[in-house]
């Protein structure tokens, strides 16, 4: 909402500089978004966010002056001569305006004297230039007539600017029509501030001013059967008023309603369009103007019959742009008897418009049901002033006060004779009452409001306040306001607005403390994100969106997906059902610039599940690693190694360690993204946890990952975290020093390392303390499909020192064990 | 025999030793089998009788003197010796150190764990709850019905189950934790992720972290919302920060309010980030509407709350000077190695 601060000056004194009214309106729920100046100079303290630059206008410079004479310029079709009076002696200057004339005089125009700062009219963007005298055609010229444009005013470029006929020749043009525009965010609960008045009002309650609400003088009534009005369903419109005005003559509106029209951002059309829009602006109802003749006609030289009603299904109606519109029962319309001839609330028809020819309008003050004109307004993507107004809700009291004032207008500006009105208000909206108890007031502040403080907010306001006994008062609604809808609440926030927030004090909760609990799913994914950092990796963090094909060969074909109806973009569409996607995302962009990486994340994935309408939401880990094995540095060898599997398996053995994760065990994994040889499974007690290794070749181009190996793991978190146990044992330090020996078993390439460790475990018993494996072998010594596993064996008992001899008794049966089991034999 | 002149020739010998090896060879001349001096002390015999006990005090003198003098030449030319080669193994201590693999967390990691500890200090524990929500939660219970004008506030991402979309902010988890805990009082903070439908720029996402805040209890109030957001805002932004209180609104709570910190940068004379207002927004908030606390199970004339809601992301970029929303989900390891 655009505030021209001269016109908002018609309805209420501005006792306060401007920087302090845009601080008092911000702080008290019209946040001014912007202010522009047009032709003053910046008040001290206004911030003014303007990017376009503004011309100030000079006292001595920018003047009102009055058309002496035009002439035509003796050596230039196009231009003319014009001589001006602002007070001193007459003054020539070239012109090259449209809308002046040889012979024209008597006009009051803008004329800027050599060394105003006006913008360049042809600079596009436009600047700041200084006026200096010019010979043009052999004339010097030391002063100019100014458009609009020139002025800063709007991008009127085609004449000068033309004022009202008393402007007073020679006042400075700052004096005249200096303004500071406020652009004023309004709330959905505010928006009874979408007009002038609605913003006085708080003015006057935040300064302790009074209203001046324009007067509006009744009319005598005729009782000529102009048109007739019906509303088929008062819920979708409460109040509907028909005003017949006669005899108009169409023509432009005077220069100060067109000033004020353009600085409130509407563009001047003609007298009765713009006194529409200017009531509009002023009182926030909305208004519309049709052609009687033209409605007459319609009824076959009859009595017009207004209905207003949902379309029925199959009717169109040409709509003022010229659009054809498709209408049904969805739809609110103004109609006659022979269809639509308005989307009520949203826009006109083209069959009954106001044109040049109209003599006769009929003009429509109505209430609509906010929720049918959004609908309709959305639907048929047509936002304007009117719908934007509506579809917030315009109280059906303001009906009266806005045809009353545009009817004067008409009248005044437009030479009209009113007629009178027929008007349809099936069931007035009764005024609000709302008990306010003043202890509520505390319970919800925290502190005490007088109640001569409570009166002076709520009078203010315009709300009528009676006692009601045991500490509470009666107060009643204005009736412009719609959103007092929950009573005090409603009532406590208008009190603590006005009243200023500045003045309530910070206070620490008094309340008890709740009963704390240990969020254990969080605390959990912390930690494993600290591990996983302690690793060494970068967590990463993706968008729960992406697209079906993408994932396609990770989740495998045919699943369900959470899809959305209206993406932004296709690559953004579906609810993601593997993190791992995500992460290779991530992977593939940074590897244009990086040689390798080690990245990780942890998120939500979202499953879709029959009979569900909400999807189920756990969390997943998935890694991605790739590139040398160590970081680049100036002594590495040229080709240093690559990260492999066991490099991604450390990880998840370091993973499943810190989180003290009892007997996981891996085997190979039967995943199709994974490169069936290097790749394994993590089971915990039988319970499939993820898997991990080596992407499958076959699937790098599809995730743009080059030639090179990544390795990648996706583990279910939810399952995961459900197997760390919430405490875990801790092993005394031993005192006697243990025993380390070395053996090698040569054994068939089949059997799993895993499996050999395990046979040492139980043929080792509770004196082996360790088990490493620090040595593969294959090669020409050994026979074809023989390996040679070399283990380091760690005997210590806790009671006592072994002995060599204990340690060669215990390695004997595992030894045993081994040859026994796993068919091994020692290696010499 | 002239014995001082061995004496001083040794010295003087000994002195000009530089090395191990000439030590040694020194050490055969004077002291060997067959040295100067063990010659010297043999040679007791030829003397006299009564010369003999005077000459074999003044040999072992010698030979003490010498051993102490070798012995401490000794230690001069290790000593002499260790620093050469310690010399000769300097290094350029200007190249750069091996580098260590380090890992880090996501900056919106980071931040969030900034903001929950802060809030568990003063009794907030965190709760979270989905984000495919249905219209039900997200809207109707949160006091904004079918086609409320305050709908128009948050451009949604609908699915193609009808009623079923992404939460457009954490508040949904209002209705979730009040309808778990009630009746007992509650202090928590919602974080998550939120979602709007929204062209992406620099400055808005379509994916974004939120964290709300609400506390419900028989003795809750706007100072206590007014005090706890400016113990927030000191504990994060700094001691000495200020923040302002303007009337705002939203649906699901009244009064409403926005909140403005004092900027980071000027201290409130204004300056480019806070585009010459001085003052800096961080957080919507409000006392819990009455409809929302009874659809939470709450009796409005008995109970009260506070509820706030931030932006991480965008905390974010005040503390750090960032100008660019879109970088927090990129991945870009050159902007994530850097916090």
């Amino acid at each position: 909402m655009k505030v021209p601060l001269r016109w908002l000056s018609d309805y209420v004194e501005i006792p306060i500089p401007a920087a302090k009214l845009v601080e008092r309106l911000t702080l008290a729920g019209l946040e001014v978004a912007g202010v522009r100046l047009v032709g003053v100079p910046a008040p001290e303290g206004l911030v003014v966010r303007d990017d376009a630059p503004r011309p100030v206008w000079d006292r001595d410079k920018v003047l009102i002056a009055e058309v002496l004479e035009v002439k035509k310029h003796p050596d230039a079709d196009r231009l003319l001569l014009v001589t001006v009076n602002y007070g001193k002696q007459p003054h020539q200057m070239v012109t090259g305006a449209t809308n002046l004339k040889v012979g024209d005089k008597g006009q009051k125009v803008v004329v800027a004297l050599s060394g105003a700062v006006l913008l360049d009219g042809y600079a596009n963007p436009p600047v700041l230039k200084q006026l200096k005298p010019t010979k043009i055609r052999g004339i010097l010229s030391d002063a100019m007539v100014c458009s609009a444009r020139e002025l800063g005013i709007s991008d009127e470029h085609e004449g000068i600017i033309i004022l009202e006929n008393d402007a007073p020749v020679g006042m400075p043009l700052v004096d005249f029509m200096g303004d500071i525009v406020l652009d004023i965010d309004v709330l959905p609960n505010m928006a009874r501030c979408l007009s002038l008045i609605g913003v006085a009002r708080e003015v006057a309650a935040l300064t302790g001013g009074t209203l001046k609400a324009p007067p509006t003088r009744s009319f005598a009534v005729s009782t000529e059967p102009f048109a007739e009005v019906a509303i088929e369903d008062p819920r979708l419109c409460p109040r509907y008023s028909a005003t017949l005005i006669r005899n108009v003559a169409i023509g432009p509106s005077p220069g100060w309603m067109q000033r004020r029209l353009t600085l409130a951002g509407m563009r001047p059309i003609n007298n009765v369009v713009d006194i529409t829009n200017y009531v509009m602006l002023e009182w926030g109802q909305p208004l519309h103007a049709f052609d009687h003749d033209l409605l007459v006609q319609r009824a076959s030289k009859g009595k017009p019959r207004i209905e207003v009603r949902p379309a029925r299904a199959g009717e169109k109606l040409v709509t003022l742009d010229g659009q054809t519109r498709q209408l049904t029962p969805e739809h609110l319309v103004i109609a006659d008897t022979r269809g639509p001839i308005a989307l009520a609330g949203v826009m006109g028809g083209a069959d009954t418009e106001v044109t040049a020819s109209t003599r006769n309008v009929l003009l429509e003050a109505a209430s609509f049901d906010f929720v049918s004109i959004r609908r309709t307004a959305r639907a048929f993507d047509l936002p304007s002033e009117a719908s934007l107004r509506f579809s917030r809700g315009v109280h059906p009291d303001l009906v009266s006060s806005a045809a009353l004032r545009a009817a004067e207008l008409f009248a005044q500006l437009a030479g009209g004779q009113v007629v009178g009105s027929v008007e349809s208000y099936p069931a007035p909206l009764p005024p609000q009452v709302v008990t306010l108890p003043l202890s509520e007031i505390r319970r919800s502040l925290g502190i005490e409001l007088p109640v001569v403080e409570v009166k002076r907010i709520l009078h203010a306001l315009e709300f009528t306040v009676e006692e009601a006994g045991s500490g509470s008062l009666r107060v009643t609604t204005p009736p412009h306001r719609l959103d007092i809808q929950h009573g005090v609440a409603d009532l406590i926030e208008e009190l603590v607005r006005i009243h200023g927030y500045d003045q309530l004090p910070a206070t620490l909760l008094r309340e008890q403390l709740p009963r704390q609990r240990t969020n254990w799913p969080l605390v959990l994914e912390e930690r494993v994100r600290d591990i996983l950092a302690t690793c060494g990796l970068q967590e990463v963090m993706n968008y729960s969106l992406t697209t079906v094909e993408r994932e396609a060969p990770l989740v495998g074909p045919g699943v369900e997906y959470v899809r959305l109806a209206n993406p932004v973009t296709v690559e953004r569409s579906v609810m993601r059902r593997s993190v791992l996607a995500s992460v290779l995302e991530s992977a593939a962009s940074n590897l244009r610039h990086v040689q390798g990486l080690r990245l990780f994340e942890i998120g939500f994935v979202y499953l879709p599940r029959a009979g569900e309408k909400l999807p189920e939401e756990p969390r997943r880990l998935a890694i991605v690693m790739t590139g040398p094995r160590q970081p680049e540095f100036w002594d590495s060898p040229t080709k240093p190694p690559l990260l492999d599997f066991f490099d991604l398996k450390g990880v998840v053995e370091a993973l499943l360690a810190e989180l003290h994760v009892p007997s996981a065990e891996f085997r190979p994994a039967q995943a199709t993204w994974l490169h069936p040889g290097r790749s394994a499974e993590v089971r915990i007690t039988d319970d499939l946890i993820g898997c991990f290794g080596q992407l499958h070749p076959g699937l790098n181009e599809h995730f743009g990952l080059g030639r090179r190996d990544v390795l990648v793991a996706e583990f279910d978190l939810e399952l995961l975290l459900a197997k760390v146990p919430r405490r875990h044992a801790i092993q005394p330090i031993p005192e006697f020093p243990p025993i380390r020996q070395d053996i090698a078993v040569v054994l068939d390439e089949a059997v799993p390392a895993a499996r050999v460790e395990a046979e040492i475990r139980a043929g080792g018993g509770e004196l082996l303390r360790d088990v490493k494996l620090f040595d593969v072998y294959r090669g020409p010594n050994l026979p074809e499909g023989k390996k040679s596993l070399a283990f380091a064996l760690t005997f210590q008992a806790l009671d006592r020192t072994l002995t060599d001899k204990d340690a060669a008794k215990v390695q004997q049966k595992i030894v045993g064990r081994l040859e026994r089991l796993l068919g091994a034999r020692l290696r010499a | 025999m002239d014995l001082h002149g061995l004496q001083e020739r040794a010295l003087a010998e000994l002195q000009a030793c530089r090395d191990e090896a000439a030590l040694h060879a020194w050490n055969g001349r004077y002291l060997g089998k067959s040295g100067e001096l063990t010659l010297a002390l043999k040679r007791i015999g030829e003397l006299p009788p009564a010369e003999r006990p005077a000459y074999g005090q003044k040999v072992n003198q010698i030979k003490q003197t010498l051993l102490a003098a070798a012995e401490q030449q000794e230690r001069a030319i290790r000593e002499a010796e260790l620093t050469r080669s310690l010399t000769a193994e300097a290094l350029d201590v200007t190249l750069p150190g091996r580098p260590v693999q380090r890992g880090r967390l996501h900056v919106a990691t980071q931040v969030m764990r900034r903001i929950i500890a802060i809030f568990a200090d003063l009794g907030f524990q965190v709760y979270r709850s989905r984000e495919v929500e249905d219209d039900l939660t997200n809207f109707e219970l949160l006091n904004m019905p079918p086609h409320h004008p305050a709908r128009d506030m948050w451009d949604t991402f609908h699915t193609t189950t009808p009623g079923v979309l992404l939460r457009t902010h954490t508040s949904p988890g209002q209705i979730h934790v009040m309808r778990e805990l009630c009746p007992e009082p509650i202090r928590v903070i919602l974080p998550g992720m939120c979602y709007r439908y929204e062209q992406i720029t620099t400055r808005s996402e379509i994916m974004f972290q939120q964290v709300e805040g609400l506390a419900i209890g028989t003795d809750i109030t706007m100072t206590d919302l007014k005090g706890v957001i400016q113990a927030f805002a000191q504990r994060l932004f700094g001691e000495d920060r200020t923040v302002r209180i303007r009337s705002s609104y939203f649906p699901f709570t009244e009064p409403s309010i926005e909140v403005d910190m004092d900027c980071i940068v000027c201290g409130g004379k204004g300056c480019s980030l806070c585009k010459g207002t001085g003052w800096l927004e961080i957080m919507g908030a409000g006392m819990v509407h009455p409809v929302v606390l009874q659809h939470g199970g709450y009796d409005p004339t008995r109970y009260s709350g506070f509820a706030f809601g931030m932006g991480p992301q965008r905390i974010t970029m005040l503390l750090y000077g960032l100008k660019d929303i879109r970088q927090f989900w990129a991945n870009d390891l050159r902007f994530l190695e850097q916090f």
